[in-house]
């Protein structure tokens, strides 16, 4: 996409363009590129005036939330935890390419989402889950009490794998350790939409449009991978081989 | 394929920059005026566009370390400038803005809390005609004559554009569909009526049928769950196995009667999605299709998949394998001779077709679209679906048919489409983690995330490379590849697009395999302390600015400076395309009537490729002055003198095509055709 270009022919390429006559720079200064402080736009009492408005509604906005979403952002995180330890599994484990990517992204969109949840709750002042990886163990507290990672009451989560799934994912490998991942993955995706579904399906819940957007999106984006992951598992069941 | 990108560092191209600039300055006569014909680049030496492009990129890029700020943020830009930024009325501050729709002097702006309509006929202050209150997220729009369509998906979208929600999961007064709009007098919008759909609409395509000037479409698109069918009778949420009137894998056609929009309804909802067992990726690349040619040479058995759209070389270990069959099954023994290798050959296409068997899953393909465009000039749409890209044939608008589909393991989530002016490429992007996230942060691939742009190839669709914006951002900034429009550039396929808070990209993609960005425009993050929502949603050109939907900030409108990558010449030939609406989802065919100026731009761009040497550009700009400062005869016949010398210059230029564009543009202009 980007070709790189040694610094010595940068310069004579940049010497050579500049003599582009018809580029001619405008008294308004045509090839700038610099951080800018002179502005357009409201001035600096009219815009801290607006600022101040907008946090307030942006604030007043957070209060239109039920417990049903409250729920939903709990327990998703506990959900997406898991997630992140399937996918740590998979760096010492997996042979294939086309796993090893899926892992990073679930990663990678997994850990941001959780983020987002927290941000989410405790913005609006409800008790932020903690939660932390040890091993290929997932310890989650919920409220006030430890609990372990299939026990976080009172937050129905869909999809979990149990302890059990868990121990033969962690103690496959190679082939036969892709071919759980991807099923196990598929079971866990399809418990979050799950999820979703339910909260929809719940009096009240989902008019905050930052729950609707993102449970809307987290049911895409699942739905969408569990699509590729069936792929994935259709290319691995016809050639044998993990998918490269 | 691609490797995460070197963001590039050092100083050294910034000197050349500012040296290069101060050429520049001098070595212009007038602004936008026939050229002073400096010594140029000699023809055949011209660097690609995308090496001068590289050489003139600021360095270190402005658009890191930029400070935070709702209202003052630190700003960078580059061949752009800012003509106004309008803070949003105080009645929708703090909602966020979405998409946007032209129609004469007004661009009209779509809200989560409503929308709002501004007079953009002075671009350096726009102002508010109404701001309509009515939520629905997430306010997408688009308009067509006196009519004005808004997307309604959200739970909270009420009928009555009541602003308390509804709180029930079932409820007659909720909204999640299509709302109709009279905007004839654009102070007064009349709520004509609207169109309940099954999951709500996200976005939604406005479209007419070439025989039917009594009703325009509607196409509908949305992946939002399906409501429940207490809501919405019909609704069913199963998939088609269990209810053939599943509301999956299926789009939805609204007709909308002109002389009585009220009476919109649903009149097909075509199953584009049916059967697709797509490539899971989107095909190999040259390195891919090499390497597999290298393996049949040297007589490696080669597979094909075709359910998948895969070409594989059989491992080693397979194929000996399956040679052992061939082997035992003429009750031979010892090493493959070379029948059995031949026996094998033969059979292995039976053998993949046995081995994929019942395995292809009729409903791994998507379920829904999340925005599609119509080019109804080519009688094509781009559908950006889930996890695929379709190439719909609609010459039918009520019954669009599949040509072709795509998909890309790099993609994690189809979201909208553009087509190149000619209609042989088509650009997808990947709103990967929904436009919440911070996926441009100097770690996330460069692949992941961004665009990837195909040729459109006897139907098909063949990947050429991927572009996503080239600046990191930091992890208080969501960013992914979002909406954009085409520049009518004469001659080139220019595209600005939204990136969120990674602000405005704009970029060439005239060669599909080597895109590249020729002007930015960014903003630090809205909040220093914590992701706040935010940024560019999309940035469309409409009649010779770009205008910008900031999610939180309001409007903003921008003008291109010239530089050495998109010339003033090219600026003006782009503002003399003019259009009286605009719905980028509904793409325009740009045509440019022949002026002086679009003729300069093509000399411009004969100049930068190095098409032409610099004596005949010095010498045709010259005729050109002197054909316009002429009139009648002598104008023709100056004109017509040019074109002759011209085409008979093409053939031996390094671009003939162009130089004979430029005849067709200079015979026009002399009023031969």
């Amino acid at each position: 996409m980007h070709r790189t270009i040694f610094p010595a022919r940068r310069a004579l390429l940049a010497l050579g363009v500049a003599t582009l006559s018809s580029a001619c720079a405008t008294a308004s200064g045509g090839v700038s590129a610099e951080t800018s402080t002179a502005r357009v736009g409201p001035d600096a009492a009219e815009a801290a005036r607006l600022e101040a408005i907008y946090w307030s509604q942006v604030e007043g906005a957070r209060n239109r939330f039920t417990e049903a979403d409250v729920d939903f952002m709990v327990g998703m995180i506990g959900h997406h935890a898991q997630a992140l330890v399937m996918a740590g599994l998979v760096p010492e484990r997996s042979r294939s390419p086309a796993v090893q990517t899926l892992a990073r992204r679930i990663d990678n969109a997994q850990r941001d989402e959780i983020k987002l949840m927290e941000q989410w709750l405790q913005t609006r002042g409800q008790p932020v889950p903690h939660w932390r990886v040890e091993g290929s163990t997932l310890v989650f507290q919920a409220g006030g009490e430890a609990t372990g990672e299939h026990e976080m009451a009172g937050h129905e989560m869909a999809g979990m794998l149990t302890p059990q799934q868990l121990d033969e994912l962690e103690s496959a490998s190679e082939t036969r350790f892709d071919e759980l991942f991807l099923r196990f993955m598929i079971q866990h995706h399809e418990g979050a939409v799950e999820m979703v579904r339910t909260l929809f399906a719940t009096d009240g819940a989902a008019q905050d449009t930052d729950v609707f957007r993102f449970a809307s999106d987290v049911q895409v984006d699942q739905a969408t991978e569990i699509a590729r992951m069936e792929r994935m598992l259709q290319e691995m069941s016809s050639t044998g081989e993990s998918p490269g | 394929m691609i490797s995460t990108l070197p963001f590039r560092t050092g100083k050294l191209r910034g000197g050349a920059m500012a040296l290069g600039a101060a050429l520049i300055a001098t070595s212009c006569s007038s602004a936008g005026g026939p050229g002073a014909g400096s010594p140029g680049p000699t023809a055949g030496t011209a660097p690609a566009p995308w090496e001068l492009a590289s050489s003139l990129a600021p360095s270190p890029d402005p658009r890191v370390g930029l400070g935070a700020g709702l209202f003052d943020a630190e700003q960078a830009f580059w061949n752009m400038r800012m003509v106004s930024t309008t803070p949003p009325p105080e009645s929708f501050l703090g909602s966020t803005n979405s998409d946007l729709a032209f129609s004469g002097d007004y661009v009209i702006q779509g809200n989560y809390s409503g929308f709002m309509i501004w007079d953009i006929s002075n671009p350096a202050s726009p102002v508010l005609v109404q701001d309509y209150v009515c939520p629905a997220s997430q306010s997408d729009v688009s308009v067509y004559r006196n009519l004005l369509f808004v997307s309604g998906e959200g739970m909270e979208g009420r009928l009555d554009c009541g602003d308390e929600g509804v709180d029930q999961a079932v409820s007659p007064d909720r909204l999640r569909g299509i709302r109709i709009f009279d905007i004839s007098d654009v102070r007064n919008p009349e709520y004509l009526g609207n169109v309940q759909t099954c999951r709500g609409s996200h976005t939604h395509t406005v479209l007419e049928h070439p025989g039917d000037h009594d009703n325009v479409y509607i196409y509908v698109s949305g992946s939002a769950p399906v409501r429940p069918a207490d809501e919405l009778p019909g609704c069913v949420g199963a998939s088609p196995d269990e209810d053939p009137e599943s509301a999956l894998f299926r789009i939805e056609v609204i007709r909308v009667p002109l002389a009585n929009p009220a009476q919109a309804a649903i009149v097909s909802s075509p199953r584009i999605f049916d059967g697709l067992v797509a490539p899971p990726t989107h095909g190999p690349a040259p390195a891919d299709l090499a390497a597999i040619e290298e393996a049949r040479a040297r007589g490696a058995f080669v597979i094909e998949i075709p359910a998948i759209g895969e070409t594989m070389v059989l491992p080693d270990q397979a194929a000996a394998g399956l040679l052992q069959q061939v082997i035992q099954a003429r009750g031979g023994e010892g090493p493959p001779t070379a029948a059995d290798s031949a026996a094998l050959r033969e059979r292995l296409p039976m053998i993949v077709q046995n081995m994929m068997g019942d395995n292809l899953d009729p409903e791994a393909g998507p379920t829904q679209c999340h925005d599609i465009t119509v080019y109804p000039e080519m009688g094509m749409a781009g559908g950006a679906c889930e996890g695929y890209g379709l190439l719909l044939d609609i010459t039918d608008p009520v019954n669009p048919t599949r040509i072709a589909a795509v998909s890309d393991e790099n993609f994690a989530y189809w979201h909208s489409a553009t087509f190149n002016n000619a209609g042989t490429a088509i650009l997808f992007t990947d709103e990967w983690g929904g436009g919440g996230g911070p996926k441009c942060r100097v770690d996330d691939p460069m692949e992941w995330g961004a665009n990837a742009i195909f040729t459109i190839e006897d139907g098909d669709m063949v990947f050429q490379s991927y572009y996503k914006l080239p600046a990191p951002q930091t992890e208080l900034e969501n960013c992914v590849a979002h909406n954009g429009s085409l520049i009518p550039v004469p001659g080139r396929d220019v595209k600005a697009q939204s990136w969120y808070q990674g602000g405005i990209s704009v970029f060439d993609w005239t060669d599909p395999a080597n895109p590249y960005e020729i002007a930015f425009f960014d903003r630090g993050p809205i909040s220093a302390e914590a992701m706040a929502s935010g940024g560019t949603w999309s940035v469309y050109w409409y009649n010779g600015v770009l205008v910008s939907s900031e999610m939180a900030r309001g409007l903003d409108i921008f003008e291109f400076e010239p530089s050495p990558l998109l010339t003033q010449n090219e600026i003006e030939a782009a503002k003399t395309v003019r259009l009286d609406q605009l719905n980028v989802q509904g793409q325009p065919n740009f045509t440019w009537p022949a002026s002086f100026v679009v003729a300069r731009a093509y000399l411009d761009q004969l100049e930068r490729n190095g098409a032409l040497s610099d004596a005949r550009i010095s010498a045709v700009r010259q005729a050109l002055t002197q054909a316009e400062s002429s009139s009648g005869a002598q104008r023709r016949s100056t004109l017509t003198a040019l074109a002759g010398e011209l085409r008979s210059e093409a053939a031996g230029s390094r671009d003939a095509q162009k130089v004979r564009t430029l005849v067709d543009t200079l015979r026009e202009l002399a009023g031969e055709e």
